[in-house]
């Protein structure tokens, strides 16, 4: 039973038909071709789903689509509009990342991280990136990625600078 | 221009990466895709008695179901591809669907293709079967009971084969060793956990009668090869593209059941076909690791020499012998005996055990971690037992560096080495006599902490082909690469090796830029498309840089020569009055008589002058075949602290110092570090596959398999020394599983030397704060 719906998907109004129980990173990947989102669990586990609503990072594969209605969805894909975001330019000069495929979930529990702590301490950050899995970097790159993101954000945010 | 190898440029696969533009297998989309799924097992061993997917076939917008019956004969069984010989091995037919008899939880029983992936899934909940339950069995060891459940019925005692390595006389070094230790290991069965489930997207053409594959693959060249073999088709006719991989750690070598279904489905449907596993069907059908459980023993003289080692192990398989299953507990484990030291004798019988579980194959490290760790255990206990410092007993039976290559017991020859370095360095970053004292008054503080001295080596860069015939792998072990030089002057060098995360799309173009003198932006990487790329056999057995990586550069130094060739008919000089000059070939006389890199690439491309018998073009194609195994070495240090009244351990320090050789990118070399030594401390703290006695797998779900994350796990300090091998042009060696091997030793030794006020020697992993607290409460008991 194919059901119309509304989402507000990087900042523009996007119309899809869809089953009722569709999560919404199924819609996301399947409808809307945003694969910048990926799966890695059924569980809400690892985050590689994680995108920002409202700008709180959720993961969207505990989320139905239908309760996005209303919301403003970001992904991954909206994030390099006009360049890298510093975050993505953090992960990339730091080496946070190896095959890549937690990384879009990584960067947007980031920014949500980085909106509500924007010095973290590394037990913060760590604790922050608690709900994204890397098998990859042993984090150890992606948390001195996340402190020079904050510092860049925090230098461009500063009025002197 | 600066000097690429040794530094880090950033890596080339990132931008892609950090902006959600990577294609991972899951994100191809066809026209006209169907969905398909597997309806798994949820028994471990089982006859079945009824099944009946009429319902699900009459269910709206289901294309098809198929059973097992209806696929035999149509479809070869699932090969095992590693058929170690003089080992009486006995390979069960795996067929991709049960026929009537499951014999572990996850074992395929049907396939169902749909419209959608939610018609799919409605669909498995319609099909309906009976299963006649039989006993399970999941230890390796209790596999070969007398009375254990017979997997398959042609297979006494559930045994695939009895290999063994005898290297001297270890019976008689026992007979007469003053001292001997000895010690029973479980190898916990390991869930690889890659974050990226596994995904096939099958699209037959019925015109021209070619299968595409998109597969989640380490290895798309041997996955072409099996799946020809498995779907009856001319190998010519499959072409696999293994796009982006999201991490393998070894799970993805593996020719699986379920992409070559995705292909059947799809050449019997003529409709392109999606699978995808979710993550309960990863934990249950993609391969598992590990699994061993050993008898070791150590024995040497007073002072500290090694004199013997003999190991019994049982090393569980799995239902079915999965593609390299019997290559990893004997090749890569047993030959690895003698570690790094000096041990003139030693014997292991391991056998290859069928129980009712998911089939094991690689899993980082593959067969030598399980080594390294029954050495270092050992080791550590021998020391205790003669009042040494194991750090001494370790420097006393190291391999001196003057004695390369050496032969050790097993056959093996290993290349390079100076294992002693690599420890003084480790123990100096370290300060392991201040750690001794901290500890002796810490422990008059009632503080229990303890260090973990690992001094490894591991045999990788897998490998002379004509070993892989030797020991029955199904295939090489070169690797080629093109080197294809355009016009303008830049380059794409293709490769048969399929990188998923390692960064060589970075490393290798280091290697080309810097032999042409290009900027790096210049060289492109291309890889894991069986139809643009040369024939290689992989990424695994940490050997892409080295074997890839040194195609790419006798590929490059071919089009170099060609380079040359072309510079001084141009110029109108001999050959041997030119020189490179970092960017092109220049005269000894005259530094401006030159010819730059990109004319020639533009003259040679163009033809318009070449010499005679020259042929245009500025392109060449070179294969890697290396004459030996590469043998990376180094130290790790471990300090923890354990809470005895919880059994909680904190890891305090980490230090790896290893040798691979020449670093080419060490910011890639570091994050290999990082990233093998916390998969090991999950391997040594909190990683394992639990079964019921059921033989129920109850760690199905991320939330039940402890991979590790950020708040748990330390950093890790990185070192290196430098031994390059000859083996290589390169002189390197392979860095993406050293850390794993040496890791997981390092953190159980700390935290045995920690405990060891109560008597404690070993406590099996992974060390729980349930395991840890249980064996201090046993030991305190012992002791009352």
């Amino acid at each position: 039973m194919a059901l119309p719906l509304t989402l507000d998907v990087n900042g523009s109004e996007r119309h899809v038909r869809i089953e009722g129980r569709e999560l919404l990173v199924h819609v996301l990947r399947d409808a809307l071709g945003l694969t910048g989102t990926h799966v890695g669990c059924d569980t809400s586990q690892c985050g590689a789903c994680t995108v920002l609503i409202d700008g709180q990072a959720v993961k969207s594969c505990a989320m139905l689509a239908v309760q996005a209605t209303g919301r403003q969805i970001t992904t991954i894909e909206k994030l390099s509009d006009g360049g890298l975001h510093p975050v993505q330019q953090a992960f990339r000069d730091k080496h946070g990342l190896q095959c890549g495929f937690c990384t879009p979930g990584m960067i947007l529990t980031t920014i949500d991280l980085l909106s509500q702590c924007p010095d973290p301490t590394d037990e913060e950050i760590r604790d922050g990136i608690q709900g994204n899995l890397c098998r990859c970097t042993g984090y150890q790159n992606i948390v001195d990625a996340i402190h020079l993101a904050a510092d860049t954000m925090r230098a461009s945010a500063s009025p002197a600078a | 221009m600066p000097n690429l190898i040794g530094s880090s440029p950033k890596r080339r696969e990132d931008g892609r990466l950090i902006t959600g533009n990577a294609t991972y297998t899951d994100d191809v989309q066809l026209p006209g895709m169907l969905y398909a799924m597997i309806l798994r097992s949820p028994v471990a061993h089982a006859r079945i008695t009824a099944l009946d997917v009429s319902a699900a076939r009459a269910l709206p917008g289901v294309v098809a179901v198929y059973i097992g019956a209806d696929i035999e004969g149509r479809v070869n069984p699932v090969p095992c591809a590693w058929n170690v010989p003089n080992c009486d091995l006995r390979l069960p037919s795996h067929p991709m669907l049960a026929v009537d008899t499951v014999r572990y939880q996850g074992d395929g029983v049907a396939l169902v293709v749909a419209e959608s992936r939610g018609i799919a899934r409605d669909a498995l909940a319609l099909i309906t079967v009976q299963y006649a339950e039989l006993p399970s069995v999941i230890d390796p060891e209790q596999a070969t009971a007398p009375d254990a459940p017979q997997l398959h019925a042609d297979i006494p005692s559930n045994i695939a084969f009895t290999w063994t390595v005898a290297g001297g006389d270890a019976d008689a070094a026992f007979a007469s060793a003053p001292v001997a230790v000895d010690l029973r290991i479980v190898h916990q069965r390991m869930q690889p956990s890659a974050i990226e489930p596994r995904a096939a997207v099958a699209s037959w053409n019925p015109g021209s009668e070619e299968l595409t594959l998109w597969v989640t693959s380490q290895n798309p060249h041997i996955h072409r090869f099996l799946c020809a073999g498995m779907l009856k088709l001319p190998e010519h006719r499959v072409r696999v593209i293994a796009p982006e991989v999201g991490g393998a750690f070894g799970s993805k070598i593996a020719a699986y059941a379920d992409e070559a279904l995705a292909s059947f489905a799809s050449m019997d449907l003529c409709r392109p076909v999606k699978w995808t596993e979710d993550r309960s069907e990863n934990y249950l059908a993609t391969t598992h690791g590990r699994d061993h459980v050993s008898h070791v023993e150590l024995c040497g003289t007073a002072d500290g020499t090694i004199t013997g080692l003999r190991a019994r192990v049982f090393a569980g398989l799995g239902a079915y012998a999965s593609t390299a299953a019997p290559g990893i507990p004997t090749i890569l484990h047993g030959l690895m005996y003698s570690g790094p030291y000096m041990i003139p004798n030693i014997t292991g019988v391991i056998r290859g055990v069928y129980t009712t579980a998911t089939p094991v194959d690689a899993y980082r490290g593959a067969g030598r971690p399980e080594a390294t760790f029954m050495l270092e255990r050992l080791i550590d206990l021998f020391a205790r037992k003669l009042g040494m410092d194991p750090v001494a007993v370790r420097r006393r039976n190291l391999i001196p560096s003057h004695a390369f290559p050496y032969t050790v017991a097993t056959g093996l020859v290993y290349d390079s080495g100076n294992y002693q370095g690599a420890l003084d360095k480790a123990l100096s970053m370290f300060d392991y006599e201040a750690f001794r004292i901290e500890q002796t008054l810490a422990r008059a503080q009632g503080r229990y902490i303890g260090v973990g001295v690992t001094t490894y080596n591991e045999i990788c860069g897998l490998g002379p082909s004509s070993i892989a015939g030797a020991t029955g792998f199904g295939g090489g072990l070169y690797e080629s690469a093109i080197v294809r030089v355009y016009p303008t002057g830049v380059v794409r060098v293709y490769i048969g090796a399929k990188p998923h995360g390692q960064g060589e799309e970075t490393t290798f173009a280091q290697v080309v830029a810097q032999e042409f003198g290009l900027p790096i932006e210049h060289v492109e990487i291309v890889h894991g498309d069986t139809e643009k790329t040369p024939q290689g056999w992989g990424t695994y057995g940490s050997r892409t840089t080295a074997v890839s990586g040194s195609a790419v550069k006798l590929a490059a130094l071919r089009v170099k020569a060609k380079a040359k060739t072309l510079a001084a008919h141009l110029l109108g000089v001999s050959e041997d009055d030119l020189d490179w000059d970092g960017g092109g070939f220049a005269t000894h006389a005259d530094a401006t008589q030159r010819k730059g890199f990109a004319e020639l690439a533009l003259m040679a491309n163009l033809a318009w002058n070449m010499p005679a018998g020259l042929e245009p073009g500025l392109e060449a194609t070179a294969s890697f075949d290396p004459p030996n195994f590469v043998y990376p070495f180094g130290t790790h240090i471990c300090t923890v602290e354990v809470d005895v009244e919880t059994g909680e351990v904190k890891i305090l320090r980490y230090l790896a110092v290893d040798d691979c050789g020449p670093l080419i990118n060490p910011m890639i070399v570091e994050g290999q570090v990082h990233g093998g030594v916390i998969q090991g401390i999950g391997e040594a703290l909190q990683e394992m596959a639990i079964y019921n006695e059921h033989g129920q797998l109850l760690t199905t779900t991320m939330m039940d398999y402890a991979v590790p994350r950020a708040a748990q796990m330390p950093r890790i300090e990185t070192a290196h020394t430098v031994t390059p091998t000859n083996v290589n042009p390169l002189g390197v060696k392979g860095i993406g599983e050293a850390g794993t091997i040496a890791s997981v030793p390092s953190v159980v030794s700390a935290v045995c030397d920690a405990l060891s006020p109560f008597g404690i020697q070993h406590i099996h992993k992974p060390l729980t704060p349930a395991r840890v607290w249980a064996a201090i409460q046993l030991a305190t008991a012992g002791a009352a």
